[in-house]
This record gives structure tokens, sequence and C-alpha cells, in this order.
């Protein structure tokens, strides 16, 4: 199946990514290359077959609800590349 | 005194008898890094300050009558372990600054051991590649060929081990990533069972399959190493409960009666015949020593690579939705908006390979596609899975090739992705599986090692690392380093 540069343009901004357009025409080419291989899968009948999540099916472990962790505002907001009063600083988002 | 030969228990030994103190053997391997990795490019993070206080805390403990099993054992970290105080990057631009405020628990658990820390290695950018070509920081090289890639994505460690730069290191694998570079640099190389260690602080890329192992030059230094590295860890609800073993307890026993199964679809035509032949003079040692073969199938192998190519991608565009330009890592100059300050973001901060994974994952799991690509490739990770479940009904472990030929030449692979994917046909399978795994070296053609990969049931890593040990005993195999010309 062949990807059109608005399918990518779709798909790059569902994943949050741009693509410059003098790259558009290498990235399509990219991914129906890996799009073909893939499609290998279609070979082998796969009916009633029950999808494999997880190598080692087991269950899910629950916990006591509870506070196990102590503050830790100053470190993680350390790594940050904008903060203001002790919060996570972005672009204005409404108008 | 030259460090390079000396092995993680000559380390280990060596302090113990008080031959030399942490300190020395942290300064002795810290400046032979300082002469020999310009070539290889295998570090990316040094702190000689930070590696240095904690071998003088060892000596202290050790003088003080406190004596912990790796007291002053440095060993080697991949980039992608979190390591609290110490950058750590996962060789991406978007983390290139990124000072992590916890410890990884693997490498807390190798703390609390009395291990140190010598350097984060480089890798293939959130462990996407096969060659280490697709790090922020360059790649790394092939200490047997400077020419040549170390494999991937734990090319730096591998690279690292092999040149004796360090006694060990620490890999992860998703496809392959501690087993194909193991191969390519001739070291060992181990893939535990997925849950045995934590990835709780490990850089996710496919977190049904990533796993951390060691990379060592011996299956007894991959023993000494795992045995600090495993268990049940409340922070990661998909590691195991299992009970731990002490993985060296079986090292010494004989191999007299084990069937190892020869996966005929291993062995087919994109095999090497220099690969080929080394192997097969691998199984006539280990015939010597009482081991019998017996041909088997696993038929839904060619599938393997096809499946693992919507399922990594599709949990990695998941994970990686957390790099927004927000909390932490690269930041877009003048973001106008929301949007555009996630976009940009990702666009400047994320490599080619990256990119072209999300992208994909991202089309995987969009509306429509799901079930023709996510939930297809989900059902034949259990055909896979299954063919390897039925095979151990008869063998006790499979031994076939990790590579289909030895180190390839930088940019040999880099135009088709492709290509580079297909390179990990033979790991592939097994991280689908979930299944322990070791590659150790078998053999050199044209210079160049040649690895054996050997396959257990899950949780059967001392099988590996007993039948491993023993070959080792009778070949000199994992003792050839590479000459000094790149090193």
């Amino acid at each position: 199946m062949a990807l059109d540069k608005n399918d990518l343009n779709k798909i790059a901004y569902l994943a949050r990514l741009e693509i410059a357009p003098e790259n558009a025409e290498r990235v399509l080419n990219d991914m129906d290359r890996i799009l073909d291989f893939v499609d290998h899968m279609q070979q082998v009948d796969t009916e009633g077959v029950e999808p494999l999540a997880h190598p080692i099916e087991s269950r899910q472990i629950l916990r006591e609800d509870r506070v196990t962790e102590p503050n830790q505002r100053e470190a993680l907001l350390a790594n940050a590349p904008a903060t203001e009063n002790g919060c996570f600083l972005v672009p204005k988002v409404i108008e | 005194m030259d460090v390079r030969k000396l092995t993680l228990k000559q380390a280990i030994d060596g302090l113990s008898a008080g031959t030399f103190s942490a300190e020395e053997l942290a300064r002795s391997w810290l400046t032979t890094i300082r002469e020999s990795d310009s070539a290889l490019n295998s570090f990316v993070t040094l702190d000689e300050e930070y590696t240095l206080a904690q071998a003088r805390e060892a000596d202290r403990k050790r003088t003080s009558g406190e004596v912990l099993p790796l007291a002053g054992v440095p060993v080697a970290y991949k980039d992608i372990f979190c390591t609290q105080g110490l950058k750590t990057t996962a060789c991406s631009k978007i983390l290139g600054n990124f000072v992590p405020p916890y410890e990884s628990t693997v490498t807390q658990k190798l703390k609390e051991a009395g291990a140190i820390c010598l350097g984060k290695t480089n890798m293939d950018e959130f462990a996407m590649g096969s060659s280490n070509e697709s790090s922020f920081f360059g790649p790394a090289r092939n200490p047997w060929d400077t020419d040549r890639v170390p494999g991937g994505s734990s090319g730096g460690s591998a690279a690292a081990v092999a040149a004796g730069l360090a006694p060990a290191a620490l890999g992860t694998d998703t496809g392959g990533s501690i087993r194909q570079p193991a191969a390519f640099c001739g070291i060992t190389g181990m893939k535990p069972t997925y849950g045995r260690v934590s990835r709780r602080g490990i850089i996710a890329f496919a977190s049904s399959l990533d796993q951390a192992g060691p990379m060592t030059r011996t299956a007894e230094d991959a023993a000494i190493l795992l045995n600090h590295m495993c268990g049940r860890d409340p922070w990661d609800s998909t590691s195991s409960s299992e009970a731990v073993p002490d993985f060296t307890a079986e090292l010494a026993n004989s191999l007299k009666g084990k069937v190892l199964g020869l996966p005929k679809e291993y062995f087919a035509g994109e095999l090497d015949s220099g690969i080929a032949d080394a192997l097969d003079a691998a199984r006539k040692v280990l015939e010597q020593m009482g081991v019998t073969f017996r041909e088997i199938s696993l038929p839904h192998t060619h599938l393997a690579v096809p499946a693992y190519y919507v399922i990594a991608p599709a949990e990695a565009s998941a994970n990686l939705a957390r790099y927004d330009g927000v909390r932490f890592g690269y930041r877009c100059e003048n973001p106008q908006n929301l949007d555009d300050l996630y976009t940009r973001s990702r666009a400047e901060g994320f490599g080619e390979e990256v990119k072209r994974r999300i992208l994909v994952g991202t089309y995987a799991l969009s509306a429509g596609y799901y079930d023709a690509y996510y939930r297809k490739a989900q059902q034949i990770r259990r055909l896979i899975r299954d063919d390897f479940l039925k095979a151990f009904e008869e063998v006790d472990a499979i031994f076939c090739p990790t590579t289909p030929d030895v180190a390839f030449r930088l940019g040999e692979k880099t135009d088709d992705p492709v290509k580079m994917y297909q390179e990990d046909l033979f790991t592939i399978p097994v991280s689908l599986a979930g299944l322990p795994a070791l590659s150790m070296p078998c053999g050199l053609v044209n210079g160049l090692p040649a690895g054996v990969q050997l396959v257990a049931p899950h949780f059967e890593e001392s099988r590996l690392l007993n039948i491993a040990h023993q070959f080792q005993t009778e070949t000199d195999w994992h003792t050839l380093q590479p000459g000094q010309k790149g090193a």
C-alpha cells in the first residue's frame, strides 16, 4: 500500500512531529518500504489465534492504595526547560 | 597496571586479596579509557570524580570490615540507565541535558552490592538501531576493525568490554541489542527472561520487550553480575516474582546428556558460510562434552521481524509521547503556542530513525489500522512463542547463530531501514517470546568475531550460563582481544 503526503501529514500531526517539505518524499519512501515489509505478516492465517500482548502472561498485582512517596517537587522541576512558581511553564493556551 | 585483560572475577579476587584498591583499579581504567577511547567513542559520559568518590567509599567500607560482594568493582552502564546526578541521555538530543533525579532499580541494586559506575556508554538513539550509528554523539566503533560497527543498540558497552576499557557493562535488549553487539565484538552478552530485571529507571523503548542484561568477557562474569540484578520490584509491575537462583551454582555442572536443538530455519540461506563453519566447530566441541544435537523447526521464524516492526514502533510511539518539551528535555526556541512547542521540540529533538519508528507506530495504532497491524502482530507473536514452547518439549536449549554475518562497515546499511532491520532476524524471535538467550564468541571469520546464540525456556538463565561456561573451559575464543591497532 502506498501512503501519500496527506496521509503522512496526518500521521505526523497525530505524533506531534513535523516533516520538513524537502524530506517528505524520502520519509514516505522509507515508510512505504517498511509497511511493505511488515505486510509479510499477511502470509499467515491467524484466524482464531488469541493475541499475545505480553510474553509472560501474569496477573495484574494490586497493592494497598496509600501514599508512599515524599514530595520531590524541586528535584522533578530541576530538569524542566522553563518553570515559574513551582510549576512547569508552557505557552499561553487560553486566549 | 594493565587492566585490559582483567575479567570481572579477577577484579573481585584482586580487590578481596588487597592486590589493588578500588581507587587504584578505577584510576587504571579511567586512564585506559582516556588513552584509548578516542578511536572507539564507546563512552559518552565520564565523570572521574563521580567514579572515584564511589571507589574511595568502597575502599573505606572494606577497611571498616563491611565486605560487599562487588565492592569496588567498576561497571560501565549503557546511557539508558538513569543514574542519579549523572547525565543520562539515551544518546538523544532530546535528553541531551537530562540529569535523572533518581537511580534505576538495576543500577541501585548493583550499587548496594558495592559496584561503582565507570561511565555511561554509547548506544543507538533510544536503543533504536543495530549499528550504534543513530547515536546523537556519533557512532561507537568496533575495536576489531574501527571501520566497522560494534553492533547495536548496546554498541558502546560491547566495544568497551571487548577493548578492555571496562571489565563488564550493562546493556539492554529489545530485539537483540545485547546479543548482536556482543557477537560483533566477541564478548559474552545475555538477555535474561523478560521480567527478570526491573525496567524501572531504564528509559523505555518497547515495554513488552525491553530487558537489561550483563555484557562481559566470560559466562562466569555474566553469572556474577546477574546475581545482583534480578528480582521483583514494586516499581515495575511487569517484573517477575519468580525465585532468583544463584546463577553461579550450576556453572560447573557436566553437560553430559544435554540435548540442544538446531532450528533448521536459522541455518538457511541468510547465514554466512564462515559463521556456519564456526558454529559447526563449536557444536563438535560440545558433542565431545556429551551434548547431543537434534534438528528442530521454528516454522514462524520468517514472520518475526515484520511482527516486531509493528509491535516495537507501536509501543515506542506511546512511550516517546512523554518527550513534549514541557517537563524535561529539549525545548524549541520561541514556541508560538502549545502545539508548536510539542511539534517543533520533537521534530528538532529526535533523530531520523526515532522519528521513522514513531510514525510507523502511530500509523499502526491509528483508527482503522489497528486490527491489520497491531492485532495481527500480536497474533503472530503467540505463534512464535508457541513454536519455542513446543521445541522445548524436546530439547534443553537451542543452539543457533546470533547474527547472519560478522560486523558490517559503517554506512553500509544506513540507506535502507529494512535492510538494517533484517540484521536482527535471529535475535528478534527470542525477544518476542520473552525467552532468555546468550551470545558468546565461537570463532573468527576473516579476523572478526562470530557469535553463537543459546536460548533456554523462560527463567532458565542458569542453564545457558552452565553451557556457556563449560564451552569456555574447553575453548579460548572468549579470551581473544582485538589487536591494539584500533583499541
